[in-house]
């Protein structure tokens, strides 16, 4: 259980090197090695989301990883959303939205609705439900979270559009 | 109203100001209890047993305390030599509560670890305190416990069979308390009622649950004789209060601070043993200690709630006149009873609901079993209580063939009868009268927002014929909120001329800091960027009570008016003397004092915070002493009465009993909301709590006292997908009772959904003649109506 290994990652643009044990959860890793709390365990077996971070492009649950299995991956966390000091616009749409009340699952929810707004296209509020249920809240019974997450998804198909 | 003249001249009461409390949480900048990192800091996990009720022969802890990393290791035997259980009685009732309900009440104290017996799956036995969290679970891998397993009581009615084994021995029964009260002719004049309808309802267990399990880290300073506690607490002086009394230190050298809290919603509104046990560790070793709780940790052994029975008898008339209505309920209190009589207290006060019922006679058991102790959940002993109640009057409907909603009507309290008085007695002491406002229009603008009664009774029928099954269901409540006994404040003018307060209420979510600073903002008349809100700290707050029972907006905002008009005073002592004006002659104005009709003369707050200071050249008159600050108590008169109606749209699947909630309305009146987009989302996310209790959670027992469902793979919460499409309307009719007007809120939407759901469910299933009378609604048991009618 002492067997520690040298973990390579590079953590919202910044390297980091560190060790770990094999055991040690990535989420552990990210909290407690690299003193990065914005991401929140609250289930520790997968369910919640609360822990959900973007691991090389893709929503991933880092309680349910293993710190070494990280080694050498690209991760964004909620303390990289906001860039030189401006909030995402995800952000400001939560807060516009009263889309968080304790805020323990923000973090998690917003890693998702990024997630599930960039890989896909066309998204209805019912594709928005589906997508957003891979994270629970339990203070807001979820209305301002969806609407949050409809009027980004209507900003990011209108850059596509006038980009495209 | 004192205060009605600076809203309605623009100020923030009544506005949806943005939350102050958002930046920081979305940044991913927050700090919750896990969160703190302290030097030295060493970590705790509990040994937590996985047998409902055995006898601890023996823990073993040599090969534990051996392993490379561990600091320490307790069980039952030194912990309670060296700390007294805790008080089973939290919440002490008033004298005029106990003087006018029969109580015959025996709660039994919580060891904060047992040594003769285990009461409950997860209930701990020992502890690791280790480097790491990963060490101490290694280590607890290692303490070696020889249980002697005895006779689970998995349910209350098992503990109430003769000659069942006892949870507490000494206490010699399994009931925590008999309770018993009555109004009118009570029982005996069920005789009179022309008609009588008896059922058994039952509202199962399950539990608030936030995302944020508990957690407590505690620093003892040897230097200074202090201890620093945070917890994840809805109650940081009663945490004070508790580790005072445990660890024999003056209150005053425990400060306790919640941080950032993730969700508590009644679960995180007690005292738990953790709560000291963290603290008096950090004492012993010298060290900062953390535990933080883990998900299962928290299904097995935070507290559960509901898990009530009820036997109902109403009586009622022709007409659908409800004349009177008894019930016997047993409580599943499980192995302890930390807030007491609290639930109990609050089902009895309130099955009457809006509806003005002659008698009434009430008798409950608070049964210890050996399940997860129960405490307080976001409605407390009303969504059970409710759910009887609501139910039987749709039964009464039936039996009379009237239409529900009719027989609401004709049953509620009309707006000309307010206030009204109910002619029972609140868990305050003080006889319960509704204070304000107009439940028939309440529940008949729930119904016209579904498109009116005739528009749904033709859309039920126009669907049964052509085989699809579509239901109203109704349900509706009134709610003691604010209830005492009080909330402390401490407001003060910074020498920066700021305005700062203290309360002693501790947010989760709620948006505190928001509301006290547009409170606050309007009592000085200042822009709100310059209100500083601490809340949640001992150490900015004499005396507080905490954030439960939907009370903090109506009891802290009362606390922070009594403080400001105490200071008022002095700032307008002292600006008279500096504007050589007589007081009559000033106002409150723009951030300072002015003299009425004199524009130019003015002082700013600023102005008269250096004119208040001790020493030399102040500016303050005789006899008026230096500082602006004050530390103040509001002590509730007694309880606001907020209400609802509720009316709800289902369809079921005939296929696989699928209950689909087409559209949920509350109408809901908590007087004036100070802050209206956080009062809608409070009430929301009470409704969504609600639903979920009704259709999917559930913490089940099998018949050994075994937990069945320990993860969130087995206990379900509502996922966005689950949430139907709901709709909130606020009345804004104000309570006489305070400055403000307001009422508490933050319990009313978990009321009424499980009762609404099977109200809506029984009502599509009519051809039937269904009748669902206990929680959760599933959709195996509206499916079996199917096929048994095939």
């Amino acid at each position: 259980m002492n067997n520690h290994k040298s973990i390579n990652v590079t953590v919202n643009d910044e390297k980091y090197s560190g060790e770990a044990e094999d055991r040690t959860l990535l989420v552990d890793f990210l909290r407690d090695h690299l003193r990065l709390t914005g991401t929140h365990v609250g289930c520790e077996h997968g369910v919640c989301g609360a822990c959900t971070i973007i691991l090389n492009g893709t929503a991933a649950r880092s309680c349910l990883m293993f710190a070494v299995q990280a080694n050498d991956a690209t991760i964004q966390t909620i303390e990289g959303l906001a860039k030189g000091g401006t909030m995402h616009p995800l952000q400001k749409l939560f807060s516009k939205h009263h889309a968080l009340q304790c805020g323990f699952c923000t973090p998690g929810m917003l890693m998702t609705a990024i997630d599930l707004v960039h890989s896909r296209t066309n998204l209805s509020e019912e594709d928005i439900r589906e997508g957003m249920s891979a994270a629970l809240c339990r203070c807001t019974g979820y209305e301002g979270i969806i609407n949050a997450v409809s009027e980004y998804a209507e900003q990011i198909s209108s850059e596509g559009s006038i980009n495209g | 109203m004192a205060d009605g003249g600076s809203r309605q001249s623009g100020g923030y009461i009544g506005q949806s100001v943005p939350r102050r409390e958002d930046n920081n949480l979305l940044l991913g900048n927050a700090t919750f209890v896990a969160d703190i990192q302290l030097p030295r800091m060493a970590h705790v996990a509990f040994a937590r047993s996985s047998l409902p009720h055995a006898k601890i022969k023996s823990v073993d802890t040599d090969s534990a305390n051996g392993l490379n990393g561990v600091l320490f290791v307790a069980t039952g035997k030194e912990v309670s030599a060296e700390l007294p259980p805790i008080n089973g009685m939290q919440v002490v009732t008033p004298e005029g509560w106990r003087s006018r309900v029969d109580t015959d009440i025996l709660i039994p104290d919580q060891p904060l670890i047992p040594d003769d017996k285990v009461r409950y799956v997860g209930e701990a036995y020992g502890l690791v305190v280790a480097d790491s969290r990963y060490i101490a679970e290694d280590a607890l891998e290692l303490l070696e416990a020889d249980f002697e397993p005895l006779q689970p009581l998995p349910d209350a009615e098992t503990a109430l069979i003769d000659g069942a084994a006892l949870v507490h021995d000494h206490l010699g029964r399994n009931v925590a308390a008999f309770l018993h009260t009555k109004k009118g002719g009570g029982a005996d004049a069920m005789d009179d009622a022309p008609h009588r309808l008896r059922r058994r309802f039952v509202h199962h267990r399950y539990a608030a649950m936030p995302m944020e399990c508990r957690g407590v880290v505690a620093d003892y300073d040897a230097r200074t004789d202090t201890l620093t506690i945070w917890s994840s607490t809805q109650i940081v002086h009663w945490v004070r209060r508790e580790v005072s009394t445990a660890l024999g230190m003056p209150e005053e050298r425990v400060r306790c601070i919640a941080p950032d809290v993730g969700g508590g919603f009644g679960g995180k509104g007690h005292v738990y043993p953790e709560d000291i046990l963290i603290a008096w560790l950090s004492k012993k070793l010298g060290r900062p200690i953390k535990w933080i709780e883990d998900r299962h940790e928290h299904i097995l052994n935070a507290a559960h709630s509901r898990d009530n029975v009820y036997d109902v008898e109403i009586g009622f008339d022709s007409d659908g006149r409800i004349l009177t209505v008894t019930s016997s309920f047993l409580v599943d209190s499980g192995a302890y009873t930390p807030v007491g009589a609290g639930i109990a207290g609050n089902s009895i006060a309130h099955m009457l609901g809006p509806y003005d019922i002659p008698n009434y006679e009430t008798d409950c058991k608070i049964v210890l079993t050996n399940r997860t102790p129960n405490a307080p959940y976001r409605g407390a002993g009303r969504p059970e209580v409710g759910f009887a109640m609501e139910r039987a009057v749709d039964l009464v409907a039936n039996e009379l063939e009237l239409d529900p909603a009719e027989v609401r009507f004709r049953n509620m309290i009309q707006p000309e009868n307010m206030p009204y008085d109910v002619g029972l007695t609140y868990r305050d002491g003080v006889p319960m009268v509704y204070d304000s406002g107009d439940y028939p229009k309440a529940l008949q603008r729930a119904i016209d927002e579904l498109g009116g009664l005739d528009t749904i009774r033709q859309r039920q029928k126009d669907a049964l014929t052509e085989g699809h099954f579509l239901g109203l269901g109704l349900g509706c409540y009134v709610e003691g909120t604010g209830v005492g006994p009080f909330e402390g404040a401490t407001v003060k003018i910074d020498p920066t001329g700021k305005i700062i307060v203290a309360t002693g209420a501790c947010p989760q979510g709620q948006g505190h800091e928001t509301i006290f600073a547009q409170v606050a903002a309007d009592l000085w008349q200042v822009p709100i960027e310059d209100v500083f809100v601490t809340v949640a700290d001992t150490g900015h707050v004499s005396q507080g009570y905490g954030t439960i029972a939907s009370r903090s907006t109506v009891t802290a905002s009362g606390a922070i008016k009594i403080a400001t008009d105490e200071v008022h005073e002095k700032v307008f002592a002292i600006a008279a003397n500096m504007l050589e004006a007589g007081e009559p002659d000033l106002e409150v104005r723009e951030s300072g004092i002015g003299v009425k009709g004199v524009p130019d003369m003015h002082v700013t707050y600023l102005d008269i915070a250096r004119a208040a200071k001790p020493g030399w050249d102040n500016q303050r008159p005789a006899g008026v002493s230096p500082g602006l600050e004050s530390t103040s108590y509001y002590e509730p008169p007694t309880v606001t009465w907020a209400y609802a109606a509720n009316a709800a749209i289902v369809l079921i699947d005939p296929e696989t009993g699928q209950i689909e909630i087409e559209r949920y309305v509350e109408v809901h009146d908590a007087g004036v909301l100070v802050n209206p987009a956080l009062a809608d989302g409070q009430v929301k996310g009470g409704l969504v709590q609600g639903i979920g209790g009704g259709l999917l959670e559930e913490l089940a027992y099998d018949d050994q006292g075994q937990l069945i469902t320990g993860s969130l793979m087995d206990y379900l919460l509502p996922s966005a997908s689950d949430v139907p499409p709901i709709t909130v309307i606020h009345h804004e009719t104000p309570s006489p009772l305070n400055a403000f007007g307001v009422k508490g809120l933050g319990e009313g939407g978990a009321i009424a959904p499980p009762v609404v759901i099977a109200n809506a469910v029984c009502d599509a299933l009519r051809p039937f003649k269904a009748e669902l009378n206990s929680t959760p609604v599933r959709w195996g048991d509206v499916a079996a109506f199917f096929e048994n009618s095939v």
